[in-house]
């Protein structure tokens, strides 16, 4: 972690730029921007502000915006609000996509829409997210005016129906990209699950072939699909940048975006500093559900915890 | 064995249909629209320009200037949309015979939204605050001439200068009157004006409401709020949608079809002060030769590059002055395009087989698609351009301060900038001291006719020598819904007086 701050930190500062630019415009003098400078510390030598920075992150202290001098710590906080659920409900709504969808491809493989499901998702892997967002918008929004074309509530949460309803294009944008990849691994996990041994023995003992699939398969398919799914949430997190941008939202992805324009450090460093945070805590929830699952992982480490 | 699969197959679908469902359960929540117009109307204003924060004079940006100027605070005096500068704040205002000193006398019965009452000791502090030393405001250095600011009583400020300045009331248009308790400013706001902020939702929206205790007469509607974009696309469909009643300044031309042939939205264009240039640094070779920069002028089909990028809007100008300027002149006949003379200009120059050089281009439209262009016009007389594009944040560091370029594109949205070319220590580097003399003693003009005079006479200085190549005057337009009427069109120094618009039932 700290290590991922301090290349982060090194890697802001060397791209062009100055952050107190943000604060003047034509017109300003040099005394101006030199007052400018002072005031984000763009001034210091780059170890001074290192240190500074990390004095700051001791405290968990992610310091305050260069251009609107909030705190980023209760920023991202507000911003969360928007993008975690926006993620969460996206993830949901692509695993209830996925997971049927997979399984009937793999199983009817050799009729016409199993090989369908396969062929579409394919090409949903090669498909922008941004792309899919604007389709969905001229679709949805201005042709069939069934749903806002961008925004969210200023009332957020507190009228959830509002807030769904805004949410709805972006959440199928990112739910139908991210379901295409794991629609394939879902698939590829029930074709192993069908040809294993364990399964042509169920069946053996009598066990119809759904109820063998449903007893023996989904528990031993679910392995290798939850830990592409930690990955996979943690990219819904990424792909969350892009369609916040496409539909306008106010959330974690938007704030990065204008905070590398303006090279507002704190920002920058703060929004990479929590989805960094968030990531890991993903893979160790996948890790665990994993566990849960899966017996045989559960080592003499795993049975203490 | 044929059953089985069936049987298999139902749990995928069930699963299928319950998000069927929740689909349509989620179209079914129309969200609860408020888009009744009459006196109380909410107008939703479109815009690509979110302020930063909400203190002008601490880089908040253009934004600020739009949802602020006007709506939530006032200044002594305002800049009418048509370009005229009448009293707001100030009552009557009287000039001593030598121009050095100002006595203003305020509005009686003004109070700030927060019930304080509006007095002279606001308005020193709210001035003082635009020049003290770590204001940013760009409008600091035109304040210079202000020796000192006395408040005889509450209703009178009287203001000292050092020497004279004509455009005085001008730039006071810009120093925002703020109530002298005020503490959160970035954040916050304490103004005079019809409109108090309601909400700011950063990244997405803000709103002002109508301030009951307004001295001044009754805003048309009751409340606006004011949308931001990062994409053109997404305001555009936001307007289609009916989320927007209003833009403030259409950016994408390509856009412009799907609004003007329908009934249901209205396309206007106003008068532009954003000009776009080839700017040169004049300081350098070969740009420090007159010759070298007219050539580079008649080179280039400014009318083609207009009608590339915004098809029939725009305007053409020949120099940096824009018509609604009052010390405008056409000079679009100034080495007008001319590829055969501008070949015949470089020899003399002494480069007869052209040169290379290279422009920073901001990487954002239009830019890329003008430097181009520019490549394509300047190899036609020999010279070889070379593109290297850049962020606006670094066209800061790299050219604004640092003056390390050969020559940029850049936009220049302000009225009455003229003056820039009268400080050879400006970015471009232009340095004709008649020029910076003429620009210098405009301002110390004891008539509006002689200011005039003045900045004309460098106006055509300016254009004779192709201080920089102004290639064309964007053209400012404003798309509204059919039942939206009342806004301004110009957008004078992005201000966007909203007390007007006005939406039918």
């Amino acid at each position: 972690m700290l290590i991922a701050a301090a290349v982060l930190f090194l890697l802001l500062r060397l791209l062009p730029g100055d952050p107190a630019n943000a604060l003047v415009s034509v017109g300003a003098d040099a005394d101006q921007i030199e007052a400018a400078r002072r005031q984000v510390g763009s001034d210091l030598p780059i170890a001074a502000q290192f240190v500074r920075y990390l004095g700051q992150l001791g405290r968990f202290d992610l310091g305050a915006s260069f251009v609107s001098g909030v705190p980023v710590l209760e920023e991202i906080g507000r911003r969360l609000t928007l993008t975690l659920p926006l993620t969460a409900l996206a993830f949901l709504s692509a695993v209830l996509l996925a997971l049927p969808l997979g399984i009937l491809a793999a199983v009817k493989r050799d009729r016409w829409y199993g090989g369908l499901i396969s062929i579409v998702s394919q090409f949903g892997v090669a498909v922008p997210v941004f792309w899919i967002g604007i389709l969905l918008v001229t679709a949805f929004a201005v042709k069939l005016r069934l749903f806002p074309s961008s925004g969210f509530p200023p009332s957020g949460w507190r009228d959830p129906l509002t807030a769904l309803h805004q949410l709805a294009l972006p959440i199928l944008t990112i739910a139908l990209v991210m379901s295409a990849s794991l629609i394939r691994y879902v698939r590829s996990a029930t074709l192993d699950v069908i040809g294993s041994d364990y399964l042509r023995t169920a069946r053996a003992l009598g066990a119809g072939y759904g109820e063998a699939l449903v007893r023996h398969g989904i528990r031993n398919g679910a392995v290798p699909v939850i830990s592409i799914l930690g990955i996979e949430l943690a990219s819904t997190l990424l792909g969350a940048v892009v369609v916040e941008r496409v539909f306008s939202l106010p959330g974690l992805g938007s704030m990065l975006l204008s905070g590398i324009e303006q090279r507002d450090y704190p920002s920058v460093q703060g929004v990479l500093f929590v989805s960094t945070l968030l990531v890991l805590l993903v893979g160790f929830a996948a890790d665990l559900t994993q566990r849960l699952v899966d017996p045989r992982l559960r080592g003499p480490s795993g049975a203490r915890s | 064995m044929t059953a089985s699969p069936a049987r298999a197959s139902r749990t995928p679908l069930s699963a299928l249909n319950a998000t069927a469902a929740a689909v349509l359960l989620l179209m079914g929540a129309a969200p609860a629209l408020a888009a009744d117009g009459g006196p109380d109307a909410v107008i939703n204003i479109g815009s690509l320009y979110e302020p930063q924060n909400l203190d002008n004079t601490a880089g908040a940006g253009q934004g600020i200037n739009e949802a602020f100027n006007g709506n939530v605070y006032e200044a002594l005096f305002r800049l009418d949309d048509d370009g005229k500068v009448s009293p707001s704040l100030v009552k009557d205002y009287k000039v001593s015979d030598d121009g050095l000193t100002y006595t203003f006398t305020l509005q009686p019965g003004v109070t700030f939204h927060s019930g304080d009452p509006l007095t002279s000791a606001d308005v020193k502090w709210s001035i003082e605050r635009v020049t003290s030393a770590d204001s940013k405001s760009s409008r600091k250095n035109s304040l210079k001439p202000i020796a000192a600011i006395e408040t005889p009583d509450d209703a009178t400020v009287v203001v000292k200068l050092s020497s004279r300045s004509i455009s005085l009331p001008y730039n006071l248009s810009y120093v925002w009157v703020i109530n002298d308790a005020a503490k959160d400013l970035q954040s916050a706001e304490d103004g005079t004006g019809p409109y108090a902020l309601d909400g700011w939702q950063r990244g997405a929206q803000l709103a002002i409401k109508r301030f009951d205790k307004y001295w001044g007469p009754k805003p048309e509607n009751g409340e606006v709020v004011f949308k931001y974009f990062t994409e053109a696309t997404a305001l555009n469909n936001a307007l289609l949608t009916g989320a927007v009643d209003v833009i403030t300044s259409v950016q994408s031309p390509d856009s412009l079809a799907q609004f003007k042939d329908n009934p249901d939205f209205t396309v206007a264009e106003g008068k532009s002060t954003t000009k776009l240039l080839l700017a040169y640094n004049d300081r350098v070779a070969p740009f420090d030769n007159v010759k070298v920069r007219k050539a580079l002028a008649r080179a280039v089909d400014d009318k083609k590059l207009l009608e590339a990028v915004w098809g029939d809007y725009g305007t053409l100008i020949g120099s940096f002055v824009p018509p609604t300027d009052p010390w405008y002149v056409d000079l679009t006949k100034v080495d007008a395009y001319d590829p055969e003379s501008a070949k015949a200009l470089l020899a003399e120059a002494g480069y007869p087989d052209g040169f290379t050089f290279t422009i920073d281009t901001p990487n954002y439209d239009p830019h890329p698609l003008a430097a181009q262009f520019l490549q394509g016009e300047l190899a036609k007389v020999g010279v070889k351009v070379n593109i290297n594009v850049i962020t606006a944040n670094e066209w800061y560091t790299k050219i604004y301060k640092a003056h390390d370029f050969q020559a940029t594109l850049q936009e220049h949205v302000n009225h009455r900038d003229i003056v820039f070319y009268g400080n050879p220590d400006f970015y471009w580097g232009y340095d004709n001291p008649k020029v910076t003399e003429l620009i210098k003693a405009s301002e110390e003009a004891a008539t509006v006719d002689e200011q005039t005079e003045k900045l004309k006479e460098a106006n055509i200085q300016i254009a004779e020598d192709a201080a920089s190549n102004w290639l064309y005057l964007y053209p400012q337009i404003v798309v509204s819904k059919t039942s939206v009427t009342g806004y301004p069109l110009n957008g004078l120094n992005s201000q966007f007086f909203s007390y007007g618009i006005k939406k039918a039932d």
